[in-house]
C-alpha cells in the first residue's frame, strides 16, 4: 500500500553514518564493506611479523647445520619471507595473511573482487615506503586521513583491508498475537518495528519499555501496553508459515 | 509475500548455496552444481533485492547479503595476466613495454650508469674519491675480493667449494631487494628512485674506480661484465618503473591522481615482473660462471660482451613482429 511518507525507490541513498561502502555489482545489487581502520591492522601486521620471525628463526635453526649451502639457503628464505610472505598467504589463501586472518580481515579489490597477484604484489612491494621514514608513518597518516584506511600501498594497487562478516545468529522474536498496525508504515518503519522486535532479548526491559512507549500514541494505547502492541505488529509483519 | 513465508519456501536454496560456497572458500572444487552455480548466485542477488525492496527484516536481509557478498567473491576474479601469458611476456611483452616506456627507462639509465661511469672515471683523476662513498674497510674487503692472487673471485678468499649455493642466495636477497626499494621509492615523487638509482651508480662506480686504479681491474671487470649485462639493466628498470609511479603523481595528466597513480602502478609493476626475471638470470650467473677461475678473462669477457649484446639486441628488437606469440 503506498504511503505517503515512502522514499522514492531511486532515492539517493542518505550518506551513513558509519565507514560501509557500497559497490554496485553487475547484477544490480549493492554490496556492503566494512573497511578495517589503523588499529585492527596494525595488530594484524604485529602478528604476521611475530610469525615471520619464528618462521625464520626455525629455518636458521635447520639451515645452520649446513655450512654455506645453509647460508645460500639462508639468504634465499630471508629474501622470500620478507618480499613474498604476504603475497603468497594473500593471493592463495583467500587475501588473508596469518595474522589478518586471526583478526578477522580480508584483502580485496576496490570493486570487491578478490585481490590477484598484481595487486597483491604492488601493495606488498610499496610497503616499503609505508614504512618510511621508520614505524610506518607513511602509511599511518595515510591510513588515518583515508575515508576508506587506505595505506600508500592500498592506493596504488587500488586494493581494500575489510572486515569479514560473521554469520549473525538468529534471533527468537518474543510471543506476540499478529495484529495490524492502526497506521500505515513506509519501508524503514517496518523494517524499525521489525528490528525492536528481533533485538529485544538484548535488551533491558526498562529500555525496551521506554523505546515502546514513543509509539504509545499513534499506537492508541497506554505505554504500559505498547511492548506488547508492538511486537504483535511486528509479528504480523513476519506473517506466519 | 509476507517475510516468515519468503523465508521458508527459499531457506534450503540458502543453505545449499551457503554450504557450496563454503567449500569453494577452502579451496575444494564444486561437487556436482558446478554448472548451477552462477544460476544459484544470480538467484541470491534478486532475492536480495526483493527483500530489501519489501522491508524485510535485517535478520533475513543480512545473510542474504553475506550470501551474495561471498558468492561475488568466488565468480568474479581479475585475470591475471602473468602466469597464463609467461612465455608471450618474456618473448614479447615486455620488450615491448621497456620500449613504450623509453623516456623513463633512458632518464634512469642516464642517472643510474651516468653517475657510475661518472664516479669510475674521477677515480681515475682523484683516488681518495672512493673515501667519500666508502668506509675504509669496505674499501679493503673490497680488495681483498678482487685480488688478483685469489682463488675464487668475487667473494672474501677463506670460503671454499659449496659457495655457490650461498653466492646465488646472497645475490638474490641482495640485488632484488635493491631493485624493490628503487622501484617502490618512486612513490615519493619519484625521487627516492632518482636518489637509489644515483646511490647506487655512485657505490658501483666507485668500486670499480678504486679496483681498476690499483691495478685489480682485470678481475674485477672479467668478474663483473656477464652479469652485469642482466644485474645493472635490471636496476635501471627497476627505477624507470619507480619513475612511472612518481611522474603519474607528478603529471597525472586527463586523470585524477589516484587514478593516474592506479593505472600506473598496473603497468610498473609488469616492468618489474620482468625486473625480477633478470635478476634471477643475472644471480644464476653470478654464482655459476663469474666466479669460475678457469677461463681466460678474454673468454669472460667475449662471454660477457655477447650477454650485454643479447640483453640490447632483446629489450629493442624482441616482439617488433606484430605474429609474435602473444
Amino acid at each position: 500500500m503506498p504511503s505517503p511518507y515512502a522514499v522514492p525507490r531511486n532515492a539517493t541513498a542518505p550518506a551513513p553514518l558509519d565507514t560501509r561502502t557500497r559497490i554496485e555489482t553487475p547484477e544490480g545489487i549493492d554490496l556492503l564493506l566494512r573497511p578495517a581502520g589503523l588499529v585492527p591492522r596494525a595488530l594484524a601486521f604485529g602478528m604476521d611479523f611475530s610469525f615471520r620471525a619464528l618462521i625464520l628463526g626455525a629455518l636458521f635453526l635447520v639451515f645452520s647445520l649446513f655450512e654455506s649451502f645453509g647460508a645460500g639457503m639462508t639468504a634465499l628464505s630471508l629474501f622470500l619471507v620478507t618480499w613474498w610472505y604476504t603475497v603468497l598467504f594473500e593471493v592463495l589463501n583467500q587475501g588473508r595473511t596469518p595474522g589478518k586472518q586471526i583478526m578477522g580481515l580480508r584483502v580485496i579489490h576496490d570493486d570487491g573482487t578478490p585481490i590477484g597477484w598484481t595487486a597483491s604484489l604492488i601493495r606488498n612491494l610499496l610497503r616499503f615506503v609505508d614504512m618510511m621514514p621508520f614505524g610506518y608513518s607513511l602509511g599511518a597518516i595515510s591510513c588515518l586521513q583515508h575515508p576508506q584506511f587506505k595505506r600508500l600501498g592500498d592506493l596504488a594497487a587500488g586494493t581494500l583491508v575489510v572486515y569479514r562478516d560473521t554469520p549473525p545468529l538468529r534471533p527468537v522474536l518474543p510471543d506476540a498475537v499478529a495484529l495490524v498496525a492502526p497506521f500505515v508504515m513506509n519501508l524503514d518503519e517496518q523494517r524499525a518495528v521489525l528490528g525492536f522486535a528481533e533485538r529485544q532479548s538484548t535488551l533491558s526491559s526498562e529500555r525496551t519499555l521506554e523505546l515502546a512507549s514513543i509509539l504509545a500514541e499513534p499506537l492508541q494505547v497506554r505505554p504500559e501496553q505498547a511492548v506488547t502492541q508492538l511486537n504483535g505488529v511486528a509479528r504480523g509483519l513476519l506473517g506466519s508459515t | 509475500m509476507k517475510q516468515a513465508l519468503f523465508e521458508a519456501r527459499h531457506q534450503a536454496h540458502w543453505q545449499r548455496f551457503g554450504e557450496s560456497l563454503d567449500a569453494l572458500e577452502r579451496g575444494k572444487p564444486l561437487k556436482d552444481s558446478a554448472g548451477t552455480f552462477t544460476r544459484d548466485y544470480r538467484r541470491i542477488c534478486s532475492q536480495l533485492a526483493l527483500a530489501q525492496e519489501r522491508g524485510y527484516s535485517s535478520h533475513l536481509v543480512d545473510p542474504l547479503q553475506q550470501l551474495a557478498m561471498r558468492g561475488h567473491q568466488q565468480l568474479y576474479r581479475h585475470r591475471s595476466p602473468i602466469g597464463s601469458q609467461l612465455l608471450g611476456f618474456v618473448l614479447a611483452g615486455f620488450p615491448r613495454l621497456v620500449r613504450a616506456e623509453w623516456r623513463l627507462v633512458a632518464i634512469a639509465s642516464l642517472m643510474f650508469f651516468g653517475s657510475l661511469i661518472g664516479m669510475a672515471g674521477l677515480i681515475q683523476g682523484f683516488p681518495d674519491l672512493v673515501y667519500s662513498v666508502l668506509a675504509p674497510e669496505q674499501v679493503s674487503e673490497m680488495e681483498s675480493m678482487y685480488d688478483p692472487q685469489g682463488q675464487r673471485i668475487g667473494q672474501v678468499m677463506e670460503r671454499a667449494a659449496d659457495d655457490d649455493w650461498m653466492m646465488f642466495g646472497y645475490y638474490i636477497m641482495h640485488n632484488i631487494g635493491i631493485a624493490f626499494q628503487t622501484y617502490a621509492t618512486g612513490l615519493l615523487f619519484g625521487l627516492g628512485s632518482l636518489f637509489f638509482l644515483f646511490f647506487n651508480g655512485l657505490m658501483i662506480g666507485a668500486v670499480a674506480g678504486h679496483l681498476t686504479s690499483i691495478g685489480y681491474g682485470q678481475t674485477f671487470w672479467s668478474f663483473v661484465i656477464g652479469h652485469g649485462a642482466f644485474e645493472l639493466t635490471a636496476i635501471a628498470l627497476a627505477g624507470a618503473a619507480g619513475l612511472k609511479l612518481g611522474w603519474a603523481l607528478l603529471a597525472p595528466g586527463q586523470l585524477s591522481r589516484a587514478q593516474a597513480l592506479r593505472l600506473a602502478a598496473k603497468t610498473s609493476v609488469q616492468l618489474i615482473y620482468g625486473v625480477i626475471l633478470f635478476l634471477l638470470i643475472a644471480a644464476f650467473i653470478e654464482a655459476y660462471w663469474s666466479s669460475m677461475r678457469w677461463p681466460q678473462p678474454v673468454l669472460k669477457y667475449t662471454v660477457g660482451a655477447a650477454l650485454w649484446a643479447l640483453v640490447i639486441a632483446y629489450l629493442v628488437f624482441a616482439g617488433r613482429n606484430q605474429h609474435a606469440p602473444d
